[in-house]
């Protein structure tokens, strides 16, 4: 995985859990130096405005730390019901798959 | 309209909400909903259940099914005792909130359901009503 970190998310979260999730992980990109980040979220059948906005927090945090975050495996079904909510996931990048996502993390790393 | 099954779940905690999604979406897939609808209807749900733990401390869903003419459908009524909303149109409206949300969940639920009822009076609390219908 090289300087990849791969967060899976496989529960119904609730919202302490998704804030846990937030904090290891700003810790893990510290203490690993991680440069990039994916969050495979092809388990989660809904995305409400709460773990949204988790997903956004993660991915301003890791930026502040110097590492991009690229959220995969978002299902159709909740890419439609995110437009409808109102949530435009604003600085979030999102790719199909984890390679699709791996890809698009070293090209921005290459390119600086 | 008939009402069908009928089931009310307390709506307290974190914990409560997810257990409100895993029920809605029970009950969307076994009246028939395709996979969109059902998935806004349980994030619809999962809105309005944050609401009524973070702003009405706490209260109840009921969970009906709906049979009008040929049409299925999901009625959600979540109510609460709490502070209620003083000036609803503007809780509604995108963007706004009192906590530190994104004010999104009110009238993003109402995106995505068939109907959407809300009734509140200052200090009396809440009760927020949503139908889903199959077709
Ligand atoms: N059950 C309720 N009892 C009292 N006030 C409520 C209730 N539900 C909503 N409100 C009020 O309406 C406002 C808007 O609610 P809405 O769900 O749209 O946004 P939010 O909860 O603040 O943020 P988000 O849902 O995006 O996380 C809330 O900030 C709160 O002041
Ligand atoms: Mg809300």
């Amino acid at each position: 995985m090289g300087d990849f970190l791969l967060v899976t998310i496989q529960v119904d979260m609730h919202d302490r859990l998704a804030i846990t999730l937030q904090e290891d992980l700003t810790e893990r990109i510290v203490n690993d130096r991680t440069r990039g980040v994916l969050i495979d979220i092809s388990a989660l059948d809904i995305v409400d405005s709460f773990i949204g906005r988790t997903l956004g927090n993660i991915a301003s945090m890791s930026r502040i730390l110097d590492a991009e975050t690229v959220v995969v495996g978002m299902q159709p079904s909740v890419a439609i019901t995110l437009v409808e909510l109102g949530l435009s996931l604003p600085g979030i990048r999102t790719a199909l798959n984890v390679d699709r996502g791996m890809d698009l993390l070293r090209e921005s790393l290459e390119r600086g | 309209m008939v009402v069908g099954k009928a089931s009310e779940i307390r709506v307290a905690s974190q914990d409560d909400v997810v257990v409100v999604r895993q029920a809605v979406r029970a009950r969307a897939v076994e009246i028939g909903l395709n996979l969109v609808d059902q998935t806004k209807i349980v994030t619809a749900a999962s809105e309005l259940a944050r609401n009524t733990v973070v702003y009405g401390g706490g209260g109840t869903v009921l969970l009906e099914s709906l049979l009008d003419g040929g049409r299925r459908g999901l009625r959600l009524t979540f109510e609460d005792r709490g502070p209620g909303i003083t000036d609803i149109e503007k809780a509604m409206q995108d963007g706004y909130t009192t906590g530190v949300g994104l004010g999104l969940g009110l009238g993003g639920a109402r995106r995505l359901v068939s109907e959407f009822h809300i009734t509140s009076r200052p200090g009396e609390g809440t009760q927020v009503r949503v139908t889903k219908w199959n077709g």
